[in-house]
């Protein structure tokens, strides 16, 4: 398989801190990984260097063959950021329409609205998204993301704010995804929810990447496992 | 690869896309016109309860008045325009997005230059009744005038909008940058709204600064293309 994702040698710095320290990853095109690690790891960094939306000091990333800032690259990527993305003041629809013509979605009527059903804000689709619970706001955030059938998928967090019915929704909308042939890097803190969705699992301790590799079914079963085994401090 | 036209078409429609947005947000909220135009109509009406001038000295300071607040409640649009981005991470979204860096500048300027125009318009007509001075004895040359010299403010606020949008004190150095910069552009705007609220103006006068108005917007315009990437860098 091609890699969708290649990151060599990897280094961003915010002043004098690294927030990312010589990281080398590369991601097989229709894999699903998961980016495991505490809270300041470096996840939300590497997700945006991906998205193109943060400089690197050193190293070289790749997106697709491309720069994550060429046009090109941006095309065929969907970005979930920790910030949902929409706006408040326009409705759910609304908010659609508008990210399907910015990304030059064809046929945007009938993709808005099937993405409107799917993560079901059909009933809601003309209210302004100030009204929604934070659910629906992540749920009205996911469709935007997919809504352009990217082939690189970028999730930071996406099970924030999510109940039970939402996550097996979203785990769903992953695995389709995959099915599809999309590559997918997502950040989480839900390990249970991680495992059984990735084929690949990236831990980062302090900028560092202290594991790659497939996942495991003993990772399944154990999801405390990775963190015990590679990590100084121990438990998840 | 597409052509450099289909390029530029859909420059074009994603420029007209976040235009369309940002005005669909301000008629609901109403923010940016509110503050600029209560401003804009607040000032000329203090100012003229302040001076006790004769209409042919009003004439002579008309367009200065006029042009100084606009620019000021300008900045007001402006402010709004990338902090509009801001909440919910919006601006991350578009710039990880296929939508050009070019689109996003025009569109904000568009959207810009659409609600100072309104601004501008209820400024004339409040201005035109408490100072009387009849602004209408020249409508198309007045009109163009307008546009052209709004289209200016507009690129320029939506350059600057952006480079500031990240900024703790943006709505005091928004202005601060902008100003000097608008020197040459309101000098020919102030002089050209004095020419055309006289009654028989010199057309080879207001050629001169009409000229003038059309180098500033095509300059700035074509700058503002050409550095989008760099201007936008998160």
């Amino acid at each position: 398989m091609p890699e969708a994702v290649v990151l060599e040698g990897v280094w961003k710095f915010y002043g004098d801190y690294a927030a990312l320290r010589d990281v080398t990853l590369a991601v097989e095109s229709g894999s699903c990984c998961a980016l495991l690690g505490r809270n300041g790891a470096g996840k939300t960094t590497l997700l945006r260097i991906l998205a193109g939306l943060s400089h690197i000091q050193r190293g070289q990333v790749r997106l697709m063959g491309e720069s994550p800032r060429n046009e090109k690259a941006r095309k065929q990527t969907g970005f979930l950021g920790h910030g949902i993305g929409v706006y408040e003041d326009l409705s759910a629809c609304e908010n659609l329409h508008f990210f399907a013509r910015v990304a030059g979605v064809r046929d945007a009527k009938s993709m808005v609205s099937n993405w409107l059903d799917r993560v079901e804000l059909g009933r809601v689709a003309a209210m302004p998204v100030r009204q929604f619970s934070r659910g629906m706001r992540q749920r009205l955030a996911l469709a935007r993301t997919f809504l352009h059938k990217p082939s690189v998928l970028l999730l930071d967090e996406p099970f924030t704010s999510l109940d039970d019915r939402a996550i097996a929704m979203l785990s769903e909308l992953l695995l389709d995804a995959r099915r599809e042939g999309a590559t997918i890097i997502f950040s989480t803190h839900q390990l249970r929810e991680a495992f059984a969705i990735a084929s690949h699992v990236a831990l980062i301790e302090n900028g560092r990447l202290r594991f790659t590799g497939e996942r495991t079914p003993e990772m399944l079963e154990d999801p405390g496992l990775l963190y015990r085994r590679y990590m100084d401090s121990g438990a998840a | 690869m597409p052509g450099p036209d289909v390029t530029r078409m859909r420059t074009v429609q994603q420029a007209l896309s976040i235009a369309r947005k940002d005005l669909a947000i301000e008629l609901r909220t109403k923010e940016s016109l509110n503050a600029a135009g209560a401003f804009a109509v607040t000032i000329l009406l203090l100012l003229s309860f302040v001076f006790d001038v004769t209409s042919e000295e009003t004439r002579a300071i008309a367009g200065g008045l006029l042009w100084l607040v606009f620019a000021f409640a300008g900045a007001l649009v402006f402010n709004r325009g990338f902090a509009r981005e801001l909440p919910n991470e919006c601006l991350d979204v578009l710039l990880a997005s296929p939508l050009s860096r070019a689109s996003l500048l025009v569109g904000k300027a568009v959207a810009n230059f659409a609600m100072l125009l309104v601004v501008e318009f209820v400024s004339l007509i409040v201005f035109g009744i408490f100072y009387d001075i009849r602004w209408w004895l020249h409508p198309a040359q007045l009109a163009g005038a307008f546009v052209l010299a709004t289209w200016g403010i507009a690129i320029i606020g939506a350059v600057f909008g952006a480079l500031t949008v990240n900024l703790r004190l943006r709505e005091l150095m928004l202005p601060v940058i902008i100003y000097p910069l608008l020197i040459p552009l309101l000098i020919a705007a102030i002089e050209m709204t004095n020419l055309l609220f006289s009654a028989q103006p010199s057309q080879s006068d207001e050629l001169l600064w009409a000229r003038l108005l059309v180098v500033f917007d095509v300059v700035f315009t074509a700058l503002a293309l050409a550095l989008a990437d760099t201007i936008l860098v998160n």
